[in-house]
């Protein structure tokens, strides 16, 4: 079994880093249209009143649906490949930011705002130097786990031809052979971890006062 | 010369029928040190905030040396007073000195001159720039805090100060050194100080003179020996007789 696979990434290494980069690109893609629309729409909720409960629940329910499902329903609109996969996971990420950077935003305490607003600050400088920094370790929160979310479900893009290692794991379904089955998932496993060290690096260069030592 | 007058200023917020201030006319010159003391919900905190237009009043006028700021520009009028609330409002993301800075660097001055500043205001206050001046305010206690926000408030080298019970959430020890080099930094700098209270040992210490208010009324407007000897409202007499009684109970322990 383990010599199976060893042979299998002796034989295929270049298609397999082709995977991981098509992967890991679809995913960065889909993460940061995500995190645009979401900290947009997420803004403009907390803001809105009893608009927040529209847009919240539009994005809730387009949670609901399976992601393979808003895959296979874009295939007559956009066709397959890329732009069809990318959209898919994008729909799926947004949920998770826009609704933590809502309560970011929602959550930033009033005092801070009265004490910007008390030393001379405009609406603008507000939302720039009070406001958002204070939504900020929220709204990472909510890109965080959208990442998690998206790198696994790019294994489905491999359906419509986007290419990404679900291609290793539905060839492995397909010939049922477990070797490929056992690259593939850990293979997603690992692109996860590594990329959730990447965001954490970037978090903590982002925010370094809530990394310093007390004292 | 006038530093802030009210001319019969009154609030009264939306849906309410009582107004929160009521007819307030009170004359402040420069360089005074006023407290204005009363309970919560007295109207002190409304008052304070309709003189950096943080709320502005229903009927009156609010004159700042000579100008009715009804006619400035809000952010304007704050950035010529220095503000300085209880909860201190010191922002995370920032040290100490990158918080001090803020305004001035918004308003692109020099920046060799908005960090000397930076470090004179750290050393009035008792913090020495170069250990504080790096660090973030989730390092400092808050007494400590308490006195970046004062040193923020004092860059713009503001002509009035407004405090909102600046001491309210610190222990009594740190108050007692607060208070002390309030009064410094009051005779050193000749500003013209507004400190609201709900204290009234803070009120008649800090105050050359006190606002002393209730129901949204200015009860009286004296120098705190005036307000004790010659009470001019029930109310002032029963808050005169609360600290007699305080005080009373202290000698009691003294003497046993």
């Amino acid at each position: 079994m383990l010599q199976d696979c060893v042979n299998y990434i002796q034989n295929n290494y270049s298609q397999i880093a082709v995977q991981i980069l098509d992967h890991a690109r679809i995913s960065l893609l889909a993460l940061l249209a995500a995190s645009v629309i979401g900290i947009f729409f997420g803004y403009l909720a907390s803001i809105s009143g009893k608009g927040e409960r529209w847009i919240m629940g539009v994005f809730q329910v387009l949670r609901v649906i399976p992601s393979l499902a808003i895959l296979v329903l874009l295939i007559p609109v956009m066709g397959v490949g890329t732009k069809p996969a990318v959209t898919a996971l994008t729909i799926l990420a947004i949920p998770p930011v826009l609704m933590n950077t809502c309560v970011g935003f929602l959550e930033v305490p009033p005092f801070m705002v009265e004490s910007g607003k008390g030393i001379g600050m405009t609406d603008r400088e507000l939302l720039m130097h009070v406001r958002f920094p204070l939504a900020l370790p929220m709204i990472l929160s909510g890109i965080r786990s959208a990442l998690v979310e998206v790198i696994a479900s790019a294994t489905l893009a491999a359906k419509i031809g986007a290419g990404g290692l679900g291609e290793i794991i539905f060839t492995g379904l397909g010939l049922n052979r477990a070797d490929l089955l056992l690259i593939g998932g850990v293979l997603v496993g690992a692109l996860s971890l590594l990329s959730l060290a990447v965001f954490d690096l970037i978090r903590r260069l982002l925010m370094p006062y809530r990394y310093r030592k007390k004292g | 010369m006038t530093a802030i007058e009210y001319q019969e200023v009154c609030k009264r917020f939306d849906g309410n029928s009582a107004y929160s201030v009521d007819h307030v006319s009170a004359q402040i010159e420069q360089g005074e040190f006023i407290t204005i003391l009363g309970s919560s919900g007295c109207g002190k905190t409304t008052l304070l905030k309709m003189t950096n237009r943080l709320i502005d009043p229903t009927e009156g006028r609010i004159v700042l040396f000579g100008e009715d700021i009804s006619t400035v520009d809000p952010v304007v009028v704050r950035r010529r007073m220095g503000y300085v609330i209880q909860q201190i409002g010191l922002l995370p993301h920032m040290t100490v000195e990158e918080n001090i800075s803020i305004i001035p660097k918004l308003m692109k001055q020099d920046k060799a001159k908005i960090r000397d500043r930076a470090r004179d205001l750290l050393s009035m206050v008792e913090l020495d720039p170069d250990t504080y001046g790096s660090r973030y305010p989730s390092e400092l206690s808050g007494g400590q805090q308490q006195r970046v926000g004062l040193a923020r408030a004092l860059m713009p080298d503001p002509k009035i100060m407004l405090l909102d019970e600046p001491f309210g959430a610190i222990d009594a020890i740190t108050r007692v050194n607060l208070q002390n080099e309030l009064l410094r930094i009051h005779s050193q700098t000749k500003k013209t100080f507004l400190l609201v209270t709900h204290d009234i040992n803070e009120a008649m210490k800090l105050g050359t003179r006190v606002m002393v208010m209730n129901g949204g009324r200015l009860l009286q407007f004296d120098t705190p020996k005036n307000i004790i000897r010659h009470p001019a409202d029930p109310f002032v007499e029963a808050l005169i007789q609360s600290v007699l009684e305080q005080r009373e109970f202290w000698e009691g322990v003294e003497d046993d």
